[in-house]
Parts: C-alpha cells; sequence; structure tokens
C-alpha cells in the first residue's frame, strides 16, 4: 500500500530527535485523531540549517515527517514555506489518498516552526 | 525470512482436509442441488451433509441451519429478518457498543426504517452487565443482539444471563458467534439464544460459506428473495464447495477443540503474562475470560499502523484497532465504548494464534515487539507522557 519511499523514511526516518536550541518549533495534529508532529527548526542568515522532528502517528505521518525535514535543509525561509502536502507526497512517491490529508501534516508543521521564528524575531 | 501469521481474527487459512472435501465439488461435482438429475441430488446430499456437521459443531437441529455467504450476511438477516417479523410486536432493539459493524450498521439501518435502537453500554474489560439489559428492556423490545465475544478483544460474553432476562419479557436473542464457534464450546441450548451467527473461516474453513441459526419456530423474513433454497429463508443457487469445506471445518473443529484449545492457551498466555512486563502496556479485555488464542493490548505513545508495518517487515502479521489502520479513519468503536482515551485506542494491537504457530514463533515475537515499541517511542513526542496535548473530544474529521 506504500511506495518504497515511504518505506523507507519509515522504516529508516531521518532526522529524528529533540533539539534543544531549536529557533522555530511547530506542532500539528493531535494523538486522539492518530497523528501529530512536532519540528524543530534551526535557522542563520535566513536559512534552515537543521531539522528535527518527533511524531505520532502511522506509517506515512513518519514518513512525511522525516522528508520534510530533509527537504527543508539549506532552504531560505520563503523556499520553505513553498513546502506543500503535495509537494512533500510526490518526493515521498505518493501517497495513499485516504493519507493525504490526515497524515500529511509535515508542511503544516513546518508553517507553523517557521512562524514561532519569525514571531521570535520581531 | 520467516512468516508468522498471528492475525487469525482476520481469517484463517483452510484446513487441508477440509480442501479436500471440497474439491470434487469445484472439479467434477458441479451440479445445482436443484436439479432433478443425479448431478442435482450429489450436490444437495453434499449440502445436507455439510448441514448437519454444522448443526452437530452448535448442538442444533439441522434444518435450524440457514447457510449465507458469510458472517456479516447472518448478522445482517438476524437483524433485519427479526426485526421485520416482529414489527407489529413492537419496534425497539438492544444492540452492544461492542458489536461488529455489520450489527451496528444494520442497527443504523433499522433506525432509518422506524425502529428504535438501544445501544448498551460495556463496561472496561468489555463486557455488557445483565443488568443494563433488564433496564433498556421496553414494552416495545423485540429483539436483543449481543455478540459472544469480540474479535477485538476477546471477552466473552454472558450471553446465558441475558437470555434469562430476555427470557421473563418473551424477547427474542441473537448473539454474532462469529469469533468464537469452532474456537471455544458453543450450544445453542446451552446458551438458550434464538439465533447466532458463524463464518467458516473462522474455524479453518473455506470464505464464502457462512450461517445463521434460527431456532425452529421461530419467523424470519428473509434478506434475499428468490427460489426456494435453504426451504425458502435464503434464495440464490448455492455455494457448494465452501457449504462443504465448512461442514468439514465444523467437524474438525468439534473434534479437534479441546486438543486445539490446550496447544493455544499457553501461548497466548505467554503473549500475554511478557507483554503485560512491558512499560505503558495494557491488556484489553479480560484476563481469563476471553478467546483462548487471542491477546489484544494498547500501547502507550505509539500508533497501531506503525506497530503492525515494523512487524510486518520483521514477519509478523497482526492487526490494530487504531484510526490509521482502519479504512474508515477512526480509532476502534469498540476500544472506545470500553472507556479507553482515543489517544490510547491508537495503540491498539491484537494478536490472535492458530493451530499453526510454534511456541519458536512466540519466542520471536516476544522478541521483536518490545524492540518495535522502544522504537517507535524514540520517534515519539509524547514518549515522556501526554504532556500539553490538545485534549478534545471533538471528532476527528479529514482536514481539506
Amino acid at each position: 500500500m506504500y511506495s518504497e519511499r515511504v518505506m523507507d523514511h519509515f522504516t529508516n526516518p531521518r532526522n529524528v530527535g529533540d533539539m534543544a536550541d531549536a529557533d522555530g518549533i511547530g506542532t500539528e495534529g493531535n494523538p486522539t485523531c492518530g497523528d501529530a508532529m512536532k519540528i524543530y527548526i534551526k535557522v542563520r542568515d535566513g536559512r534552515i540549517v537543521d531539522a528535527k522532528f518527533k511524531t505520532f502517528g502511522c506509517g506515512a505521518a513518519i514518513a512525511v515527517s522525516s522528508m520534510v525535514t530533509e527537504m527543508v535543509k539549506g532552504k531560505t525561509l520563503d523556499e520553505a514555506l513553498a513546502i506543500s502536502k503535495e509537494t512533500v507526497a510526490a518526493e515521498l512517491g505518493g501517497l495513499p489518498p485516504q493519507k493525504m490529508h490526515c497524515s500529511n501534516l509535515g508542511a503544516d508543521a513546518l508553517k507553523k516552526a517557521i512562524e514561532d521564528y519569525r514571531s521570535k524575531q520581531k | 525470512m520467516k512468516k508468522i501469521y498471528l492475525d487469525h481474527v482476520a481469517t484463517n487459512p483452510l484446513h487441508p482436509e477440509a480442501l479436500d472435501a471440497m474439491m470434487p465439488y469445484l472439479k467434477e461435482e458441479f451440479g445445482n442441488p436443484l436439479s432433478v438429475y443425479e448431478y442435482g441430488s450429489r450436490a444437495k446430499s453434499a449440502i445436507e451433509g455439510a448441514r448437519e456437521q454444522v448443526a452437530g459443531l452448535v448442538d442444533a437441529k439441522p434444518a435450524e441451519i440457514i447457510f449465507t455467504a458469510n458472517g456479516a450476511e447472518a448478522n445482517n438477516f438476524a437483524l433485519r429478518g427479526i426485526a421485520l417479523a416482529k414489527q407489529n410486536e413492537g419496534k425497539h432493539v438492544l444492540v452492544s457498543r461492542m458489536e461488529h459493524h455489520s450489527i451496528l450498521n444494520s442497527a443504523r439501518y433499522l433506525e432509518k426504517n422506524g425502529f428504535a435502537v438501544t445501544y448498551l453500554p460495556v463496561d472496561k474489560k468489555g463486557l455488557v452487565d445483565p443488568e443494563t439489559v433488564k433496564k433498556a428492556i421496553t414494552k416495545e423490545t423485540v429483539l436483543i443482539s449481543v455478540t459472544h465475544a469480540s474479535s477485538e478483544v476477546g471477552t466473552i460474553e454472558p450471553i446465558r444471563e441475558i437470555v434469562r432476562i430476555a427470557k421473563e419479557k418473551n424477547i427474542i436473542v441473537h448473539t454474532d458467534a462469529v469469533a468464537t464457534t469452532g474456537n471455544i464450546p458453543v450450544d445453542v441450548k446451552d446458551l438458550g439464544v434464538d439465533l447466532l451467527s458463524m463464518a467458516a473461516h473462522q474455524f479453518y474453513g473455506p470464505k464464502g460459506a457462512g450461517a445463521l441459526y434460527v431456532k425452529q419456530g421461530i419467523r424470519i423474513v428473509p434478506l434475499i428473495y428468490g427460489g426456494i433454497q435453504e426451504s425458502g429463508r435464503r434464495a440464490g443457487t448455492e455455494n457448494v464447495p465452501a457449504i462443504v469445506g465448512m461442514g468439514k471445518a465444523a467437524e474438525l473443529a468439534k473434534a479437534e477443540m479441546p486438543k486445539r484449545t490446550e496447544y493455544l492457551k499457553p501461548l497466548r498466555d505467554r503473549i500475554i503474562d511478557t507483554m503485560m512486563g512491558v512499560e505503558r502496556v495494557y491488556l484489553t479485555g479480560d484476563r481469563e475470560n476471553r478467546l483462548p488464542a487471542h491477546a489484544s493490548f494498547c500501547v502507550e505513545y505509539i500508533e497501531g499502523e506503525a506497530m503492525l508495518l515494523l512487524l510486518a517487515a520483521k514477519g509478523l502479521f497482526s492487526a490494530s484497532g487504531s484510526a490509521c489502520s482502519s479504512k474508515a479513519l477512526k480509532a476502534s468503536p469498540v476500544l472506545l465504548s470500553m472507556g479507553i482515551s482515543s489517544s490510547l485506542a491508537q495503540g491498539s494491537i491484537v494478536f490472535s494464534l492458530g493451530t499453526m504457530n510454534t511456541s519458536g514463533d512466540v519466542d520471536y515475537l516476544l522478541t521483536e515487539f518490545p524492540a518495535v515499541i522502544k522504537r517507535l517511542r524514540e520517534i515519539s513526542p509524547y514518549a515522556q507522557g501526554w504532556g500539553d496535548r490538545e485534549e478534545g473530544g471533538e471528532e476527528c474529521t479529514v482536514k481539506e
């Protein structure tokens, strides 16, 4: 049911962990619904230099989290904001339709992390 | 890699002797049981032989067994068939909250068609209290349907006591015995029920055959209209090979039941006892009063589908009631009805053993499963507790 790339990111997730000195933190989802994600970003000179995540959820939710943290590294904040559910799913070789919305929380959590970072800069 | 099947509540492999019994009816004995010439009469007598075997498994008379395509059909038939037959006497039905979807959705169909339905609560072990049944009965109540055991939590329900209460008021009782028939002793006379559903593939028979026991003298309205098959109560050309396979599987289940139970129970107990020792792993259902090959848990802070997939990658095949592992994307109503929080219900996992499983299979599971839990908890943001998560009783809707 999952693509090979989803299974790869699910079984060997990249960037798992907490970040004590994160510049921005975003959470999305709710465990009562089955999926919840927390993403941490480190920002230097307007670019995301590191990202970590912790996720409660199904195979798709974990794979999405892993992929998003890979995709953001090196991107400017505006480039990172262009990441969407669709681009994450495409990078993963597609997601089953029923997982497209409920488990695909990475882009939304990332947006919240960037908003968190920007709100602290003001 | 090893392939270890631990999902016998989903379905069982076909018993080789049941397959052997079926083979002639997939090949040369292809006749329609209604045909008057010899092809027909041989097919007809094969079905009647199977009816005796199935009746023998549950201590019924052969004429009280109506073959169906599966357990879901038997459940639909029981609810609709009795509600329609009894609607002039009353239009109230009782079902428990932990029924299979084929009961719950049939109950909803009845609600849309002018019947009142009361959904009986269950306690934290998944038991229906006969006293709540007593209190829920009204003058309008015509049917009570409570599962003999839910395949999700394995707790065996007090059907005898429920029947005793129902009979004081002359109310018909149905039980969904799909998870129990062929796996524990099921005796319709001892239970006292009027109707009982079963499915062949839950006791090493083939898919495509189920049955509804209908006690002699109970009137039921058909679900499927057509010819005179099954005494006019279930039309349609019979699935002769599957019915023959069901009959053989029923005969084998009856003969081998004590031996199977004696073999499977210690394996199940080892899974339960070991996993109960893992931090924040909770048994669902009753510890003792449960299906002999059934071990079900909720594992806190992680999600069921992720567990299933990591176990499957190790060749271990199991089931979950989490929202993500269901096509409906909702946590198991059975677990929620037991008062398990929807966060914890996401960590549901069910292991159900069968006669092919060995003690070595259980050793392997008990090595791999704690490792899977540890790994997913390392990824989970809640491994130190649920913390400040947004707790809400709201429905989890799919965000567009």
